[in-house]
């Protein structure tokens, strides 16, 4: 635990780290190959809608000792086609009749109920017309774009139209992923689905927007020095923030495993499950975008601003009189901190910053 | 962010965090005791917990009438529904809409969920067709008595013509036709336009009762409905036989009759008289439609000081109202009645004695409820829409509470596996984060018990799961602070002032990302139907509470115990460690750095 603990504290001060933005093409690659498989998976998988959206019916059945098989046949024999059954943790059946109206399904209820020598009273079942799924995945739809619209506009006044962006590309590329990895796998969608995504939205932008902050907070004086560019503030503000991160995400995670773990080891299948899978994906994208998507694209869409442009010039152009002076880089560093004291965010070195500085720093604090 | 200085002064809360922690221990001690003096101690169960039925309609506008989906009609379509569903003698049946064109219909358990959903599904509908024969289930003479009152109400205002006449001037306005206003006028200067129609209607059936010459009147039919015309012999006669055979005493036969029946179909139907005893009518095929009736409204006249229904008509159901009564008004009764039916029970049946336009009145033996009920019936009939059913989902109560359990046993287990993963973590600082939540579950479970009684908020499976996500969102807010703090720490403050200093930042943090949690649960919640709104709701209040709780609690929980010992002290224990937590020995170099942050959080 300890050497967690310094672990965080050696990421906070930036001596070790990971240089997320300069490789922020290898993510873009991975992201973008991720996005093409989730598009080819839709085009040619599709995905596996539940009876919400296609009419049909679900019946829970009491404890019973009729096998699944054998309730399979009976259900499929009273509805003419293909019956999904399986056997529940306590021992019930759950039985799933697709393209229904809700008059059809009210008689295959009944006459599984009878088959099955079990009264119709105890039988739970959810009749769906073919338009609900239809009109919650509108709703979804139009609760996705007013959110989207409101959430760039908040983030924009709140940080700047850049982090806006780039949050936003994020959120959509958590979605896709999410999206992907459901027609990929063949998970079924329900309105349950619908509302895990939905969700997602506001917690995958609540960890962009943690780091966001942590980023807003250590680029605020960046054009009063010269010792780093945006892209290495970026990253170490990244760096600084990855142990929060990475907590938050734990700790939201694990809540929903357990929902996961009961709702798929326990009921069998249904809404806990339906709701915390599609949580479960689109939490762990999430996490991986705000860190691996959202902060290299600021960065780089910062790193076209003139202002930033000019700093990295002075940036380089230090560093290179620096060397040409023969100073070593140490020299440079103290040098520079004399000279602006109030520069960096906080002390240390940019870790995978071009002049490997991490063993030097690493060295000097030690 | 304004400069520290000023920051610290009213996070300075470090002179008084006793205070907003007295203030939050308060608000739960009112909440718990709220909670019990009401009586409302669980929050009350959702249809998927409790078990139950619940119905989802959506409402479908008539072509031509795109707008009639708007929230006047959908509300007084909720006021029929569950008038029907509480006519079955259901308790706490409750009837909702949602969203913009759905009506949610919540049946709890041990109801017949078949006889609901007929109730529930079938469409308002209303009409007026013309009356071929009426009969008494039991024909008894005491309706003559009821003749005699009505006839006394129609001489008095007949005496007033002038009272109603500038009344139905001006009604006529709204209608096109200003020909039809004037009859109409002269009309109710007759005294009864639609004549003292209800409870009139009574008597006649008394007397045809005497005479049930059914089949002369399915004779008469013709005259009265050409349109009837396709619908020929065959279905007369079963419908004679319908007549024959109904009994309108049989509260089963009474529901089923005229079930399923086309508006130009002849058809048989019941309705009360002013006694309240049941006849029979047979009726031709429908004349108008309830969406004819532009509005309707039991009113008190004034001048005769008697209760009278007022009818507006659309300018299309001015034609075709001037055409059925000027038919109407030729007839013998009872043929010169039209009998109102509203689902296929006849809620009133005027008589008519002369041609009527743009608006008319039905008077009679009113008193104010039953004038407005009549009112209220005929706007209601008169809205043009229909319901299509979604979605029906029962759950029986012993799946209900399973499914309660399970999301009990997930939370449980996410909150234990959260909790462990803070005591790992962060040791002692776990213990505040602890108290946090349970101060949040407290707060939650208090306000959701409230609400139900308060708003009719009832736990569903999604809210429940809605809750147990939110325990990741609250612990998150302890985290942001927790790292805040142990950062500050790490560049070589002591406990206390890294605890002040932490917090404007981390607060900053908080809000901004609760703010998005909360976005995103407020636009779930307006935009969508059904169950998203269960679970956008719950996450929408944790939200809240949560920072309330952080403010209100955690941080000054933080403060008091930075001041004790085992916190103050930095205990190898209380996660908060300097040297665990790899802070820098106070070293210039190290240290001006740090200081120099401040402009920068500033």
């Amino acid at each position: 635990m300890s050497r967690l603990g310094n672990l965080g504290a050696r990421l906070y001060r930036g001596e070790v780290g990971y240089d997320f933005v300069a490789k922020r093409k290898l993510w873009y690659g991975i992201s973008i190959l991720i996005t093409i498989t989730a598009i080819v998976g839709l085009a040619v998988r599709g995905l596996n809608m539940g009876i919400e959206f296609k009419g049909g019916a679900v019946f829970t059945t009491p404890s019973t000792s009729v096998s699944a098989a054998k309730a399979e046949e009976i259900a499929e024999d009273a509805a003419g086609h293909d019956a999904i059954v399986q056997k529940l943790g306590t021992g019930g059946l759950r039985i799933q009749v697709s393209s229904l109206d809700t008059q059809q399904a009210d008689r295959i209820g009944n006459e599984i109920a009878e088959s099955l020598d079990i009264p119709a009273r105890q039988i739970t079942n959810e009749l769906v017309g073919p338009s609900w799924g239809e009109q919650i995945a509108n709703k979804a739809w139009t609760g996705l774009g007013v959110f989207m619209i409101l959430v760039v506009i908040y983030l924009a006044i709140a940080f700047e139209w850049r982090m806006a962006l780039a949050a936003l590309i994020a959120l959509v590329h958590d979605l896709t992923i999410t999206v992907g990895i459901y027609s990929l796998v063949g998970f079924e969608v329900t309105p349950g689905t619908v509302i895990g995504l939905l969700t997602i939205l506001g917690y995958s932008l609540y960890d962009t927007v943690v780091v966001f902050d942590g980023l807003k907070e250590s680029s605020k004086d960046i054009t009063k020095q010269t010792r780093y560019t945006y892209s290495e503030i970026a990253n170490r503000s990244l760096n600084g923030t990855l142990v929060r991160s990475i907590n938050t995400t734990v700790v939201a995670l694990l809540p929903v495993a357990g929902l996961l773990f009961i709702g798929g080891g326990f009921l069998g299948a249904g809404m806990l499950n339906d709701i915390s899978l599609s949580l479960f994906v689109g939490l762990a994208a999430g996490a991986y975008s705000s860190i691996f998507i959202a902060t290299p694209l600021v960065a780089d869409l910062k790193e076209r601003e003139p202002q930033m442009k000019a700093l990295k010039k002075r940036v380089l152009a230090k560093r290179a009189a620096a060397e040409a002076k023969g100073l070593s880089a140490d020299d440079a560093d103290g040098a520079d901190e004399a000279a602006l004291p109030g520069a960096t965010a906080t002390a240390g070195a940019v870790v995978g910053g071009q002049r490997g500085r991490r063993g030097r720093s690493t060295g000097s604090n030690r | 962010m304004a400069a520290p200085k000023k920051r610290r002064g009213p996070s300075g809360g470090q002179g008084r965090p006793g205070r907003a922690l007295a203030l939050i221990l308060i608000a739960m001690v009112a909440l718990t005791g709220g909670m019990f003096w009401s009586g409302h101690t669980t929050p009350r169960l959702g249809i998927d917990l409790a078990g139950g039925t619940t119905i989802t309609l959506k409402a479908e506008a008539e072509p031509g009438q795109e707008n009639a989906v708007n929230e006047t009609n959908m509300n007084t379509a909720v006021g029929i529904i569950e008038r029907r569903v509480n006519g079955l003698g259901v308790q706490e049946a409750e009837v909702q809409t949602q969203g913009r064109e759905n009506i949610v219909v919540n049946i709890p358990k041990g109801t017949d969920q078949e006889q609901a959903r007929q109730q529930v599904g079938t469409t308002a509908q209303l009409y007026f067709r013309p009356v071929l024969s009426v009969v008494g289930s039991d024909p008894v003479p005491t309706p003559s008595a009821s003749t005699t009152p009505s006839p006394g109400s129609s001489a008095k205002p007949s005496g007033k013509p002038s009272a109603s006449a500038p009344d139905k001037a001006d009604k006529g306005k709204d209608d096109k036709a200003t020909s039809s206003a004037t009859p109409s006028a002269s009309a109710t200067t007759q005294g009864r336009p639609v004549t003292d129609a209800l409870k009139k209607a009574p008597s006649p059936s008394a007397t045809a009762s005497g005479s049930p010459s059914a089949k002369p009147s399915g004779s008469a039919t013709p005259g009265a409905t050409p349109s009837a015309t396709p619908g020929g012999t065959t279905p007369d006669a079963k419908v004679q036989q319908q007549f024959a055979t109904l009994n309108c005493n049989d509260k089963q036969q009474r529901a089923n009759a005229g079930k399923g029946v086309k508006p130009t179909e002849t058809t048989v139907a019941c309705g009360q008289n002013s006694l309240g005893q049941w006849e029979k009518y047979l009726l031709g095929p429908a004349e108008v439609d309830g969406k004819d009736v532009d509005d309707a409204q039991g009113v008190l006249d004034q001048q005769r000081g008697m209760w009278i229904v007022q009818m507006e008509f659309t300018s299309g159901g001015t034609k075709k109202f001037q055409a059925i009564t000027s038919k109407l008004s030729q007839q013998a009764p009872p043929m010169n009645q039209f009998a109102i039916v509203l689902d296929g029970e006849v809620v009133s049946a005027p008589q008519v004695n002369q041609t009527l336009g743009a608006s008319a009145e039905i008077s009679g033996n009113f008193n104010q409820k039953s004038a407005q009920e009549l009112g209220n019936i005929l706007s209601y009939g008169a809205l043009p829409l229909s319901f299509k059913e979604q979605s029906v989902t029962t759950v029986t109560a012993a799946l209900g509470g399973e499914q309660l359990r399970a999301g009990l046993i997930a939370g449980a287990i996410g909150l234990a596996l959260v909790i462990i993963y803070l005591v790992v973590y962060y040791r002692g600082l776990s213990l505040i984060a602890i108290l946090s939540l349970a101060a949040s579950a407290v707060l939650t479970y208090t306000i959701m018990s409230l609400l139900g009684p308060a708003i009719g908020f009832a736990l569903n499976l999604p809210a429940v799961c809605g809750a147990i996500v939110a325990i990741g969102i609250t612990a998150d807010s302890f985290i942001v602070y927790f790292e805040r703090i142990r950062d500050e720490i790490r560049e070589g403050r002591t406990l206390r002032p890294a605890v002040e200093r932490a917090w404007p930042r981390a607060r900053r943090t908080i809000l901004v990302s609760d703010f998005v949690s909360f976005l995103a649960a407020a636009v779930l919640f307006i935009v969508t139907v059904g169950k998203v709104q269960g679970f956008a709701f719950t996450l929408g209040l944790t939200t809240l509470l949560d920072v309330v709780v952080v403010f209100l609690f955690t941080k000054p929980l933080m403060t008091l115990l930075a001041r004790g010992k085992f916190f103050g002290g930095q205990h190898p224990w209380s996660g908060l460690d300097p040297k665990r937590l790899g802070a820098q020995p106070p070293l210039r170099r190290t240290r001006r750095p740090a200081v120099s942050t401040e402009p920068k959080e500033a």
